[in-house]
């Protein structure tokens, strides 16, 4: 086993796709305090264009180059949104909505357009949108792990104010911090963690990395710290399972046995979670009935 | 008390881990007209919900004309907070109080012209007949609280339960609102209104029960409208402007 | 009928359905539950498949609904236990297609089934599998089907109209007044999984989160009465439709990407013109006596 994940791309694909578990599930973490767990997926679906057009206009697939288109048109997305929602009546759900699916369709009349070029079928541009992280090789996996490591490192330098920025922002704003300038760096940490992902785990499932592990933290822990840590670990082991499962057949999809991974930890901790979860809740109930019956009891025994 | 028109019997209620309401037993009269008074967090609202089953009853037993809930509901209106819908959504202050008459009309039926009357009537009392054909989001707030009240009207309830009716709106709805509220009790209907005034408690109201996560005392307003039973409910959080109770300040709200 | 005019009435009714049902998407603000939908759907496809072993209209169109109504449940149980709203549809639909995605990939392979297919769907091979119906003679099966959708909505959105509008205002009072609010939930997540369901093969999953999100949208900038905004979203849908299609015949693009966009332009175009609600209107508001003021932005 060793000898083969040394041998072979699979070793290589792991360490990325655990790298990406840990920052999906860090930023997942902040993004479900903010209340924005769509968000990611919309902006996962607004990147395709940026991706199409990177490609038609360099003409080769270099993963850095496609990144960059895709970041681009994620933060127009992103603007949309924010715009839509604070200058007319529509809500935030259906911007997403609308952001997505518009985008997404605009992306899929330019791939239409890049496949019919001149080598555009051969590009690999399909396998990056859908999410093959085995197709990745050396050079895409340092650039997908250098970013993940850069986002973790922005999330962990910053522990203290990401922390007062995401829980009370009067607050942030009295002991001097900027609003803006926090939400520019969260919204651009957010997008590069979209977009890396989207080459191991594709378009759709990437928001998946980032909602699962975040709200299976929160079975464990009341503590912020602790949430962001079991997060990031949910994340990087689900990374790690589902790349190892779906190593064992030939052209099985990376993506969706990571999401599986994942959301069998969100069963565990929706079940057994020391917090919340629903067996402590079912007993907490019950003991809470009987406490309340026994002083009624007392009561009227008082009485009499 | 036979003829009581609501009994609550040892109602208890939590939010997760903690217990909001406990050991919450009163009886209502008919034809009264009660404030449920108590500082922010006191459960006042957790109570009318919890009593009209929008929100779970830990233990505890409530009955409505010597009835369980689920069989006296068409005989009970409820006006929630104000907030708690969208005034963006696309319909008129009439097509809102005529919704006060869905239960009646039955399925596949569209209200009809007399429906429509009766919804324009009950408008007319809350004084916004000028306003019948306004889109709901170009009301003022104190305009949507009336349309509200002019749709619990329309119900024909017996008994209304009332969630910060006064809350934020202008002394012109104030005043429709405890005129509304005066004549409806006049013609015998019974109603329940969580109220955050103390000050205008005494004018308003002829029952009043203070709740802090239980009762603190319930009764006629002019027994037990005390400094003594305000200073137990609100705790520290008040200050007394005058020393006189009709001063009384809830630095809370 | 000719190949062209079979994909325009394809493509309209998709527009139409979508634009009805949308609206109440938008107004009972679970417009993301669209999306959910259109992935989950691409499971019971799977499954009904798998159960089968043939393509037939009929089975996937039940493992549709199904897989549609098993979402809604699933995400309305999750949120019950105080998962945020939108991390429960995040969870729940993700995981699904994720599981559907495994499912076509291991045991189906690329026989019948393809994500990719799945998710811009194939309008232009539409007009080749057609049936005979009485009256109407020789039609594309998927045209077909969505016609009949098409009636089933406008029956359920006309039957139930006040219900529809009382339960997604105020659900609190529906409930008060004895109406059924969760049976009238489930019966609106059918419908959207109907709608997506027969919208599916022709025009793939994206294509029917756009048309069911953005005309609706579009029409809410435009109107304040519920009536207007079903007629004036039907209309978007449509009109997105046909301009879609020939804009990407005339590119020589994907037909359902093209309707995508589309949307997106009429949505943009209310989003600054539009008279009530759009971006200019908050700087030009008619005067008395019809003149125009011009309002200083303040």
């Amino acid at each position: 086993m060793l000898s083969l994940l040394l041998n072979s791309n699979l070793g290589w694909v792991l360490l990325s796709t655990t790298t990406l578990g840990l920052a999906a599930g860090t930023i997942g973490c902040m993004a479900y305090w903010k209340r924005q767990n769509l968000m990611s997926d919309a902006l996962s679906h607004a990147a395709l264009p940026g991706v199409v057009l990177a490609f038609l206009l360099i003409g080769e697939k270099n993963l850095l180059f496609l990144i960059i288109g895709a970041a681009c048109s994620a933060l127009v997305g992103a603007f949309l949104i924010q715009w839509i929602t604070s200058s007319s009546r529509i809500s935030e759900d259906s911007a997403m909505g609308m952001v997505l699916a518009v985008f997404y369709g605009f992306g899929i009349m330019l791939l239409t357009i890049a496949n019919r070029s001149a080598g555009g079928n051969q590009s690999g541009l399909d396998s990056f949108i859908y999410g093959q992280a085995a197709s990745m090789v050396r050079s895409d996996v340092l650039t997908m792990m250098a970013l993940a490591l850069l986002v973790i490192f922005v999330i962990a330098i910053g522990f203290k104010e990401w922390k007062i920025f995401l829980f009370d922002q009067n607050f942030a704003k009295g002991i001097g911090l900027s609003l803006r300038g926090m939400n520019t760096i969260y919204t651009a940490v957010l997008v590069t963690t979209i977009v890396i992902g989207i080459q191991a785990v594709g378009v759709i499932l990437m928001a998946a990395m980032l909602i699962i592990p975040a709200v299976s933290a929160r079975y464990w822990s009341h503590s912020f710290k602790s949430m962001l840590i079991l997060s990031s670990a949910f994340g990087g082991i689900s990374g790690a399972l589902g790349t190892l499962t779906s190593s064992w057949g030939s052209g099985w999809p990376t993506g969706p046995f990571i999401v599986v991974v994942a959301a069998g930890f969100f069963v565990i901790s929706l079940v057994f979670g020391k917090e919340k979860g629903l067996l402590i809740q079912y007993i907490q109930l019950k003991i809470q009935q009987r406490q309340q019956q026994a002083k009624a009891v007392l009561k009227s025994e008082g009485v009499k | 008390m036979g003829n009581s028109i609501i009994k609550v019997e040892d109602l208890s209620a939590s939010y997760r881990k903690n217990t909001v309401l406990e050991d919450i037993s009163f009886e209502v009269e008919p034809g009264s007209l009660t404030a449920i008074v108590g500082p922010n967090g006191a459960g006042k609202s957790t109570l009318m919900k919890t009593m009209l089953d929008l929100h779970p009853l830990l233990t505890g037993n409530v009955t409505y004309f010597g009835l369980p809930f689920q069989k006296a509901k068409k005989r009970i209106g409820y006006v929630p907070q104000r907030g708690s819908v969208d005034w963006d959504f696309p319909t008129d202050a009439l097509d809102v109080v005529t919704m006060g008459l869905y239960g009646k009309i039955g399925w596949l039926k569209r209200p009809s012209k007399k429906h429509r009357e009766l919804a324009f009537e009950a408008l007319k009392k809350m004084g916004m007949e000028d306003y019948a054909n306004r889109q709901i989001s170009q009301l003022s707030g104190g305009q949507q609280q009336r349309v509200f009240l002019a749709r619990a009207l329309v119900q024909q309830a017996d008994l209304y339960f009332m969630d910060e009716p006064l809350a934020g709106v202008d002394a012109a709805t104030e005043r429709a609102i405890m005129a509304t509220l005066k004549e409806l009790n006049e013609i015998g209907k019974t109603v329940l209104v969580v109220h955050h005034d103390l000050q205008t408690v005494m004018d308003y109201f002829d029952h009043v029960l203070f709740l802090n996560r239980t009762i603190i005392s319930h009764g006629k307003t002019n027994e037990i409208f005390t400094k003594e039973n305000i200073a137990q409910t609100y705790g520290g959080n008040m200050r007394l402007i005058g020393g006189e109770f009709q001063h009384v300040v809830s630095t809370s709200e | 009928m000719t190949y062209t005019a079979w994909i325009i009435v394809t493509a309209a009714l998709v527009g139409l359905s979508c634009g009805l049902v949308g609206v109440f998407l938008i107004l009972r603000k679970t417009a993301m539950m669209a999306d959910a939908i259109s992935h989950t759907v691409l499971l019971g496809i799977v499954i009904a498949f798998l159960v089968t072993r043939e393509v037939s209209g009929s089975a996937m169109l039940v493992g549709g609904i199904l897989a549609g109504l098993v979402t809604a449940f699933l995400v309305q149980w999750l949120h019950s236990l105080r998962v945020q709203h939108d991390a429960s549809m995040g969870i729940v639909f993700t995981t699904l297609f994720a599981i559907g995605v495994i499912l076509i990939s291991t045991s189906v392979g690329n026989a019948h089934l393809d994500v990719q297919h799945a998710l811009m769907g194939e309008i232009t091979f539409i007009p080749f599998h057609t049936i005979t119906l009485p009256v109407i003679g020789q039609i594309p099966q998927a045209t077909a089907l969505l016609m009949i959708v098409f009636l089933v909505v406008l029956f359920f959105i006309i039957a139930f109209y006040k219900e529809w509008k009382i339960t997604s205002f105020d659900p609190t009072l529906a409930a008060s007044l004895g109406i059924p609010v969760m049976v009238m939930h489930y019966l609106f997540m059918s419908l959207v999984s109907v709608t997506t369901v027969a919208s599916f093969d022709s025009v793939g999953a994206i294509m029917v989160v756009a048309m069911l999100i953005t005309p609706a949208a579009s029409a809410y900038l435009w109107t304040d009465k519920l009536a207007v905004m079903l007629v004036l979203s039907g209309f978007f849908g449509v009109i997105s439709a046909v301009a879609g299609f020939y804009v990407a015949a005339w590119i020589d693009t994907s037909i359902s990407g093209s309707m995508a966009f589309a949307t997106g332009i009429v949505f943009l175009v209310s989003f600054i013109g539009s008279p009530k609600h759009g971006l200019l209107s908050k700087y030009i508001r008619p005067g008395v006596h019809g003149r125009i003021v011009w309002r200083v932005k303040r």
